[in-house]
């Protein structure tokens, strides 16, 4: 079936998320939808999907105009779509999950087990997919959660299927999985959509790509064109990356974690006896793929989950070593420990807060912004004005409420917060998830700037170009565990190893030998950071 | 990727387990209440005390069997059994088992302590009394107080797995009650009134729907102040229409109460539960279709999803406000049914309030059961018990103050929410206004 | 979508922008909820009238029967609600006329009390809906104290409110704790707590030492030391001033404390306190034996002013749940609550005129509270009952006819 999109425009509010877009996809097509977090992919998918009523434009399939009311129209047209973030009942099976809205029964509607469980075993046997039908959802790996959307899709005879962020949550395996039942599903016919913001998959498996950024059509170009270019589409100029990072000494360990390990309600290990040095002035970057047991780690350091056994020391600058671990939260921080939670949204940041109180959430107790219980209006206001200015918070007014602040802007808040106390350490997260290039720059620099005052800082990123850009060393996390701990500099391929589960040592052994299967391959600096 | 073999997933290994914390919640309770049954029943009882009870076998009036119990040597046996049990909790924590089979180990170990102490409970207050306890009589009068409870139970499951918190049970009941007296009244009907119970439920059901799914009202809020509302309106209308012609509407119509044959000559079971009001077999089918409904049937399966991941029920072409508001009216319309309880099943005239927060309790009855419609019977039935032993005891002449025994199934509810009960998952997205 | 032209925009929309402000402010939006209320009422005490019921079987063949009644229904319920709860229009002097006036401060009193610890509560993301059995528990304390203890003239009264307090704030204690430490949901808690209260009451009743007259669960009086002094010989007493301070009180704890800071946080959003260190179980305890305290106080009002002064079954009415509607109406803001609080206080007051005056049953007031608060948390129905802007609709409007724009277009 051939789709085409022609001027599709959606609006909310003010902002206009995609600007008569124009797209046609070919039958039996992968097609990629490249673009940066927040281009606009989602929406356009999801105006596709029937999900959000388009302001304009108009879909064709087969050149026959077609209006979407809701998800069921689409689907009913052959259309099918992966979310990012799957459209599954946790608490049901996989058969109930792909017969949910088809579902096959009997007398008064009782649901026949039998055929739902064919509805699976059917799809699953024909394209190698090894699922269980009556397995529950929440009990399958991601990897497999996938392939259950995928068969959802195709039990309803879907045509034309929409793949939103699919490798996001991904090992490199399950990503050369997923890539082969792509190819599977072009040759029976199938197209695909493909949205992604990583180049190298788009080389890999793409028969055009179009570029997005900030609502519009860039251009549509072959796979062949090379990173460089196609990463410029996306960012909109040419990416400067090289941080500017001042070489100098790190001092002497100033975080010390021993044999740290973290047990869930059911016994199995989230961190598996994980130990490391951060010497002052020092920043440790923690790769891996996302769920690998990075939250966990930060969270435990912060005290809010309290270790099942090991060790987590702090040597200040000044004054004895203090154990943290098992201590509270408050006391952790009060430690001079600094915290950047990974989902600001839902940890960092208090949306129907100003900013000025937002700028001390975790810093209300004491002086200067409270005394006997009371609060210090002036002082916070003072300090709001100051931190405002300085770390570059674009807001009308430090009262404004902080809901009105861009994802950007709401970063800086935490970050001034965080870095405006005199610090021993600093555990970030994700610094820069769903932040726009100019304030990732910014936050960039002033995390360096920190590194220069002699604080340790421990970093958390998915994003592998983030990590090699700003770490001294790098620890790659996979299963709760450290495959090791390397040096600056590390290639790629050695570090998507090892966020496959190989030890450094294996893993560099292979990378040196080349004989790495996998896809990826060693990319110039130039706009690394995006995939 | 020949050469990169993933590591086996970590399992619980034993030095692993060691690290767990260990809970010792449900033993300690269960030691109070050991404790307590041995010093507060046990101790306190006479060498020669005897209980006795009195149980129906059949037909009403004729075999009825009078047991007779030495109370101290009985109290102690429960005692024992209690201690025995209790002994298992603390072996199990000690070791973290949580399941024995099928069986999860604080809410079966619990049940067992506690059906013992109820035991030893009754055999002490009935110790040395002229009158036997009429067990039978405890057993169904419990069923019957339970009825109100059951549909409203089962009124909160509905509504709850759809999304939809439904805190206006009360207001449900009650204009059900209304309801079904005023046209039991006018038609001279009881049957007319039954039919009439549920649409004044369905429209208070409506109305809630229409504030938290159209509106995204606080569901709670919205039950609660639905529950003003109701309670004012009846209580009005009571107070002017029905007062200004009690020759009308001071004539109760009741519901028969029928005997199934043979099912009601059974000895024991037969009376308690198949010779009752029709209200309680509608009750029974109504657990029993609604269990299975709810988790084998297309509804059912497409009511959960809009409770549990509404955006996934809309990614597959549901309409998950349309579902949602469709079966808050529904569960309106069990809960209204049930509040024919009140007035045409108990042949009695309309009273202001007259549910007296039994709707609450009936949303207690369906947390303490885990949302499952079946076990929200069972814990219904606790509280029914509780009510009808104060009167089965009240007849004995015995020295608790009434008022006590009332709070019994509060607390026990206090209790279990507080977590001796293992923790159960409400649907995921209850409460929670989808904005498509 | 027609974009106005430049002078329309002037002149035209500038009214046109002034009057959408007013049509969808605050006050408006309460205003039109209370005049929807009335209707509702209105209907009501129309269909309850024997007048109005018969005069309708002949409306077409004379209507004047069925106006005249209706107006008389009606007209004879408002009137006497509007002298009981404002100005008395036939009065004997300066104080009669104001009389009512005073009747609805003093009806308020509980009301705010009560909706002060409701509204802390639902702003540290609560649901507290045990102020029933909170008062319960305040008024058992206070109202032994008043008449068991011998005290001094003023010690005894501010013993009595320490008391109202206490045992209210230990009736919010329990599930402050329980949610602290196990995670017990608090709405099923308070409700169990709201019936063992109520038990806990009648068995304390049955006690000699709580009755007056053997056997008859009314406890004495409270000794003449505990009792509220009255202002200007009206029923306005000194409860209205600690009503009053008590909102100033939480003013002060909500906005420039660390404790509101931080139970404002913990409402809004739990998993940041717990980030920002701070000890979120804690917050809930401090959050119910504050709010638990508040509504506790709210049993003074009948025991140390009032008729009775007695401690009885029915110590706590209704006021817990219209508590809830009072918060509610008040957003939870101090001075919201306080006016909130008021109006319903004067609905009562004017509620009970009306019962004695025109035989309209109080219980009509429930109704007036329950439409007005169901309206006010839902803004657009009011809209669209009275065919308002609403600019979230009017956008979704526009969108729809864009889109069916485009479909015609792409059909043709």
């Amino acid at each position: 079936m051939r789709l085409e999109l022609r001027h599709v425009t959606k609006r909310f509010g003010d902002f206009v998320a995609n600007d008569a877009i124009d797209l046609v996809v070919e039958p039996g097509q992968i097609h990629a939808l490249l673009g940066e977090n927040g281009a606009g992919k989602s929406t356009l998918m999801n105006v596709l999907y029937g999900l959000y009523a388009a302001d304009g434009g108009e879909i064709r399939l087969d050149d026959k105009p077609q209006h979407f009311a809701g998800p069921g129209d689409a689907m009913a047209a052959g259309i099918g779509m992966v979310h990012q973030h799957f459209m599954l009942v946790p608490v049901f099976t996989v058969a109930e999950n792909v017969v949910l809205g088809q579902e096959p029964t009997g007398a008064l509607g009782m649901i026949n087990v039998k055929k739902a469980r064919n509805f699976v075993t059917e799809i699953s046997n024909r394209f190698g997919f090894d699922v269980d039908p009556d397995a529950l959802v929440e009990d399958l790996p991601v990897g497999v959660q996938q392939r259950v959307e995928i068969i959802k899709a195709l039990s309803r005879k879907a045509q034309i299927l929409i793949l939103d962020e699919p490798t996001a949550v991904l090992t490199p395996q399950e990503t050369d999985e997923l890539i082969t039942i792509m190819r599977g599903l072009k040759e029976s016919g199938t197209s695909i959509i493909f949205i992604t913001h990583k180049l190298r998959e788009v080389q890999d498996v793409a028969d055009q790509v179009t570029v997005i950024r900030a609502g519009q059509v860039i251009g549509t170009v072959p796979p062949t064109t090379s990173q460089t270019e196609l990463a410029e589409m996306m960012v909109g100029r040419a990416v400067d990356l090289a941080v500017h990072r001042t070489e100098h000494t790190a001092g002497a360990v100033a975080l010390s974690v021993k044999d740290l390990t973290l047990l869930d309600p059911e016994g199995r290990a989230v961190l598996d006896d994980i130990s490391f040095d951060i010497a002052a002035g020092e920043i440790l970057a923690v790769a891996g793929i996302q769920g690998n047991g990075q939250t966990e780690l930060i969270e435990t350091l912060v005290g809010l989950h309290k270790p099942s056994a090991g060790t987590i020391t702090l040597q200040p600058p000044a004054g004895p070593a203090q154990e943290l671990a098992g201590r509270s939260v408050k006391s952790i921080l009060a430690a001079h420990v600094g915290y950047i939670p990974e989902d600001r949204g839902k940890d960092g940041v208090v949306q129907g807060f100003s900013i000025a109180e937002n700028l001390i959430l975790d810093q209300v107790g004491g002086p200067p912004f409270s005394s006997h219980g009371g609060l210090k209006m002036k002082a916070i206001a003072d300090n709001a004005a100051k931190l405002v200015e300085e770390f570059d918070v674009r807001a009308g007014s430090a009262h404004a409420s902080l809901s009105q602040l861009s994802g950007g802007n709401q970063q800086k808040v935490v970050v001034a917060r965080e870095l405006s106390r005199d610090l021993a350490a600093l555990i970030v997260a994700q610094p820069t998830r769903g932040v726009d290039v100019g304030s990732i720059e910014f936050i960039h620099s002033r995390i360096l700037e920190e590194r220069g005052k002699g604080t340790a800082l421990l970093i958390v990123s998915t994003e592998l170009s983030e990590v090699t850009a700003l770490a001294d060393r790098i620890a790659v996390m996979f299963r709760g565990r450290f495959m090791g701990i390397a040096p600056a500099g590390t290639s790629r391929n050695v570090l998507g190893l090892m966020m496959a589960g190989v030890e450094y040592e294996d893993a560099l052994a292979q990378g040196a030998r080349g004989g790495t299967p996998t896809s990826q391959s060693e990319h110039d600096g130039g706009a690394e950071w995006v995939s | 990727m020949s050469t990169t073999t993933r590591p086996a997933p970590v399992a619980p290994e034993a030095d692993l387990a060691s690290l767990l914390p260990r809970s010792w919640k449900v033993p300690i309770a269960l030691t109070v209440f050991t404790l307590l049954s041995a010093v507060a029943f046990a101790l306190t009882t006479k060498a020669t005390a005897v209980s006795r009870v009195a149980i129906m076998t059949g037909t009403t009036g004729l075999g009825t069997i009078n047991l007779t119990f030495g109370t101290l040597r009985w109290s102690w046996a429960l005692t024992a059994v209690m201690a025995a049990f209790t002994g298992f909790a603390w072996w199990a924590a000690a070791n973290r088992i949580h399941q024995v089979g099928q069986l999860p180990v604080g809410t079966t170990v619990g049940t067992i302590v506690g059906v013992g102490f109820v035991c030893t409970f009754l055999l002490w207050a009935v110790a040395d009394k002229a009158s036997p306890l009429q067990f039978t009589g405890l057993l169904s009068g419990a069923l019957f107080l339970s009825v109100p409870l059951i549909f409203g139970a089962m009124a909160g499951s509905v509504c709850e797995h759809v999304g939809v918190i439904n805190v206006s049970i009360e207001g449900q009941l009650l204009a059900g009650a209304f309801l079904a007296a005023v046209v039991g009244a006018v038609t001279k009907n009881a049957w007319l009134g039954l039919l009439a119970a549920p649409v004044a439920g369905a429209l208070i059901g409506a109305l809630l729907a229409l504030f938290a799914v159209r509106y995204w009202v606080d569901h709670i809020i919205v039950g609660v102040v639905l529950n003003v509302l109701v309670s004012g309106l009846t209580s009005y209308l009571f107070s002017t229409v029905l007062s200004q012609n009690t020759a009308v509407f001071s004539v109760a119509a009741k519901l028969p109460t029928w005997k199934i044959p043979l099912l009601g000559e059974i000895p024991v079971l037969g009376p308690v539960l198949f010779q009752q009001n029709v209200l309680v077999y509608i009750m029974y089918v109504g657990v029993f279709v609604l269990q299975i409904m709810m988790f084998h049937s297309r509804w059912g399966l497409r009511l959960r999803s809009c409770g549990e991941h509404p955006r996934a029920a809309d990614t597959v072409g549901i309409k998950v406000n349309r579902t949602r508001v469709l079966n808050t009216i529904l569960g309106g319309a069990i809960a209204g049914l049930g509040g024919a309880y009140f007035t045409v099943a108990a042949g009695l005239a309309f009273g202001k309030d007259m549910s007296g927060g039994r709707g609450y309790i009936a949303l207690a009855a369906m947390i303490l059961g885990g949302w499952r419609p079946k076990a929200a019977l069972l814990a219904a039935l606790l509280f029914g018990f509780a009510d009808n032993l104060q009167n089965a005891l009240g007849i004995v002449g015995v020295a608790v103050p009434s008022q006590f025994m009332l709070m019994a199934p509060y607390l026990v509810t206090i209790f279990a929410v507080a977590g001796l009960v293992g923790r159960v998952r409400a649907p995921a997205m209850e409460g929670k206004a989808y904005k498509g | 979508m027609g974009e106005l032209s430049p002078e329309q925009a002037t002149t035209g929309s500038r009214v046109r922008r002034a009057m959408r402000d007013v049509a969808t402010s605050q006050a408006t939006l309460i205003i039109l909820s209370i005049v929807v209320a009335l209707v509702v009422g209105a209907l009501l005490i129309a269909g309850a009238d024997a007048g109005v019921r018969s005069s309708i079987g002949y409306v077409f063949a004379r209507p004047s029967d069925f106006f005249s009644a209706l107006g008389h229904a009606v007209g004879g319920a408002y009137s006497s609600l509007f002298q009981g709860a404002i100005f008395n229009l036939n009065p004997s002097d300066n104080i009669a006329f104001l009389a009512p006036l005073a009747n609805t401060v003093a009806y308020s009193v509980p009301l705010i009390f009560a909706g002060l610890g409701l509204g802390i509560g639902f702003r540290g993301g609560l649901f507290n809906i045990g102020g029933q059995g909170q008062i319960i528990l305040g008024g058992l304390l206070c109202g032994y104290i008043g008449f068991a203890w011998h005290l001094p003239v003023g010690l005894h009264l501010v013993v009595c409110v320490l008391g109202a307090f206490v045992g209210g704030a230990l009736w919010g204690f329990i599930p402050g704790i329980l949610r602290a430490k196990t995670g017990a949901n608090e709405v099923i808690v308070t409700i169990m707590l709201n019936a063992v209260a109520g038990f806990l009451l009648a068995w304390f009743l049955t006690l000699r030492a709580f009755q007056a007259n053997l056997n008859t669960p009314i406890s004495p009086s409270v000794a003449a030391t505990a009792r509220f002094p009255h202002f200007f010989g009206t029923a306005i007493d000194l409860g209205f001033v600690l009503a009053l301070a008590a909102a100033v009180g939480v003013w002060w704890l909500m906005e420039r404390s660390t404790l509101g800071f931080r139970i404002r946080l913990v409402g809004e959003n739990p998993e940041a306190a717990k980030t920002a260190g701070m000890n979120a179980s804690m917050t809930y305890v401090w959050v119910m034996v504050i709010a638990g305290g508040l509504a506790g106080l709210a049993a003074t009002s009948q025991l140390l002013s009032g008729v009775a002064q007695q401690l009885n079954g029915n110590i706590a009415g209704t006021f817990g749940f219209d508590a809830i509607t009072v918060a509610l109406l008040g957003r939870s803001k101090p001075l919201g609550t306080v006016l909130a609080g008021l109006l319903f206080g004067g609905l009562r007051a004017g509620g009970y005129i009306m019962q004695s005056a025109t035989g309209t049953p109080i219980d009509i007031i429930l109704v007036l509270q329950s439409v007005i608060v169901l309206l006010i948390a839902a803004p657009p129905l009011v809209k669209a009952i009275f065919r308002l802007p609403d600019p979230e609709r009017r956008r979704q409007h526009l969108a729809k006819v864009a889109a069916r724009t485009v479909r015609k277009e792409a059909v043709a």
